[in-house]
């Protein structure tokens, strides 16, 4: 199985977008990792065969009858997620520890549902992606869900190649999003921000010992910067598998839920072009 | 006062707005994504380490520990495994929670600390704060909250991380206005709509600026008359902001109009 994510560090640099036009000619199964902002879907318009809940970190709860308003919890969490012994449900992370030191057992770890894995039907092919209940904790676990799925469907389905939609940033989700894949395609664009987090990406791929290629978007809204992408990467030793210009086709495939292969002949040339180059170098 | 700048889809124009109205309103900038803190290339101070975000990181005595696996069943985040004579310790999944030091029976587990990010100062023209987190590291939080701690009274803009989840909200959390910057498109209404669930959960006064204005469609727009959600501010796609934006200079200071916008903006929130 060849698992690929494509990821970005800072957002909005296209990866969605660059993703879907990779799923019009793969012959993939998708993942969608980006589960705290997921966006794939909006293109594929998937048919949704399962919706599995997903228990997140249980959350702690005090039983005012039993409690004797010691304080020892309060003092035992670490995560300031007891004020006034009240749990402060945002902050609580689910460790347990209130309830190891209460001496009257008045804690309990409540289960919860906080998001969903669904499995679903796409026209490139089967889908699984991850949907977390608003401003619930992204974790790495359910990212692993979500992969565990793609890999079942992958594996019911006969495809040896899963795509991962990875979200922004370096922290716990993406680090469940890119580890043990074969390739991170790190999607950037020529703007200081977009290479500042950009490094930061391709060192954590480094970190999990993952092989890393570039795709500048827009390229050509800063040729100066694209040069400094060059030169980083050539340092590096990391292959730039494409460069998309900048055009308002991308958009406007995305506002009709269209992958820009299905929208656009030339681009759609383009993404086939960076598409092979991949392939190719996987072989 | 406190002002956060939110988007739930990343790369909408957060820190431009953010950075943008810090300097218009002179106010103090707290850049709290810490995964990819992007505030400072726009201000452009010199950044002073102010100090180092730690968490509790456990140490085990091999010559105590009688191998119960008390610790590693305790353990919510998988970050022990006991061996027949060995302890494997995943420190990437470790919480920090302190627990496993609790349960032992035995006083094998000391308590170490480990570095996992941060904290920076600078100044240049306006003051900046910035957390950083370590490579490799999961836990953002830990390094916001300690970031969070430099609040002081003045009007202070709050740069937080994309995305709807743990980290945001910790950004969020006792501030008194959450700016939300999309764009108009179907992702960004998507995550937009996402992002007012968790403002509205947490109570806080927030209204809509909307970035790159005509480069897709109606549908924010049309959401938020419906939902009665204020549209704060429009900037439109233009070449020269995005131009200012790859060179990282903060379109306010070449642009005077904007700079009169910014600061009618900040009179809005307050
Ligand atoms: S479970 Fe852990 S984080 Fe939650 S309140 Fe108890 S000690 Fe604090
Ligand atoms: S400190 Fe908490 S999370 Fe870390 S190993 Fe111990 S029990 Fe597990």
């Amino acid at each position: 199985m060849i698992q690929i994510a494509v990821a970005s560090g800072k957002g909005g640099t296209g990866k969605t977008s660059i993703l879907s036009s990779f799923a019009s000619f793969a012959n993939a199964v998708l993942a969608d990792c980006d589960v705290d902002a997921p966006n794939l879907h909006l293109i594929l318009r998937p048919e949704i065969k399962k919706e599995i809940p997903y228990e997140g970190m249980e959350v702690a709860e005090i039983d005012e009858e039993k409690c004797i308003k010691c304080g020892e919890c309060e003092k035992a969490c670490r995560f300031n997620a007891i004020k006034n012994l009240v749990i402060i449900k945002e902050r609580c992370e689910g460790c347990g520890v209130c309830q190891l030191v209460c001496p009257v057992n008045a804690i309990e770890m409540r289960k919860r549902i906080t998001g969903f894995v669904n499995v679903a039907n796409s026209r490139f092919g089967g889908f699984a992606y991850g949907l977390l209940l608003a401003g619930e904790e992204a974790s790495g676990k359910l990212v692993n869900q979500v992969r565990k799925k793609a890999l079942e469907i992958a594996e019911g389905e006969e495809k040896n190649i899963i795509l991962i939609d990875s979200p922004a940033g370096i922290g716990c989700p993406v680090i469940a999003s890119i580890g043990n894949t074969n390739l991170v395609i790190v999607v950037t664009e020529p703007t200081t921000s977009a290479i500042h987090d950009m490094k930061r990406l391709i060192e954590m791929a480094k970190h999990f010992k993952v092989r890393t290629f570039v795709v500048i978007n827009k390229y050509d809204i800063n040729k100066e910067m694209v040069e400094e992408i060059e030169e980083f990467c050539l340092n590096e030793g990391i292959k730039i598998v494409g460069k998309i210009p900048f055009d308002k086709k991308f958009t406007e495939a995305m506002v009709n839920g269209k992958s820009v292969v299905e929208y656009d002949e030339k681009l759609a040339e383009l993404m086939k072009r960076i598409w092979n180059e991949i392939e190719n170098e996987l072989r | 006062m406190i002002v956060a700048v939110a988007s739930g889809k990343g790369g909408t124009g957060k820190t431009t707005v953010a950075t943008n109205l810090a300097i218009a309103n002179s106010a103090t900038i707290y850049d709290c994504d810490v995964e990819e803190p992007n505030a400072n290339i726009f201000i452009k101070a010199e950044l002073k380490k102010l100090e180092d975000v730690f968490l509790m990181n456990p140490q085990f005595d091999l010559n105590k520990c009688t191998f119960c696996k008390e610790c590693a069943e305790f353990c919510r985040y998988n970050a022990i495994a006991i061996l027949p004579s060995d302890i494997l310790f995943f420190k990437e999944l470790c919480s920090g929670c302190g627990g496993c030091k609790i349960v032992c029976k035995y006083d094998a587990i000391e308590e170490g600390k480990r570095k996992i990010g941060e904290i920076y100062h600078g100044k240049n023209g306006i003051e900046i704060y910035q957390g950083l987190l370590n490579i490799g590291e999961a836990r953002a939080t830990p390094v916001i909250s300690q970031l969070k701690k430099r609040i002081g009274n003045e009007l202070s803009i709050l740069d937080a991380p994309p995305g709807n989840g743990c980290p945001t909200i910790e950004v969020l959390n006792d501030s008194d206005f959450v700016i939300l910057v999309t764009e108009p498109t179907p992702f960004g209404l998507h995550d937009l709509k996402i992002a007012i669930e968790i403002v509205k959960k947490l109570g806080i006064d927030f209204g809509v600026v909307i970035n790159r204005d005509g480069i897709g469609d109606e549908g924010i727009e049309k959401f938020c008359s419906r939902e009665g959600i204020e549209i704060l501010m429009k900037i439109p796609y233009s070449k020269e902001i995005a131009t200012l934006y790859s060179k990282s200079i903060p379109f306010v200071d070449k642009m005077s109009e904007w700079r009169k916008k910014f600061v009618e903006l900040m009179e809005i929130i307050k």
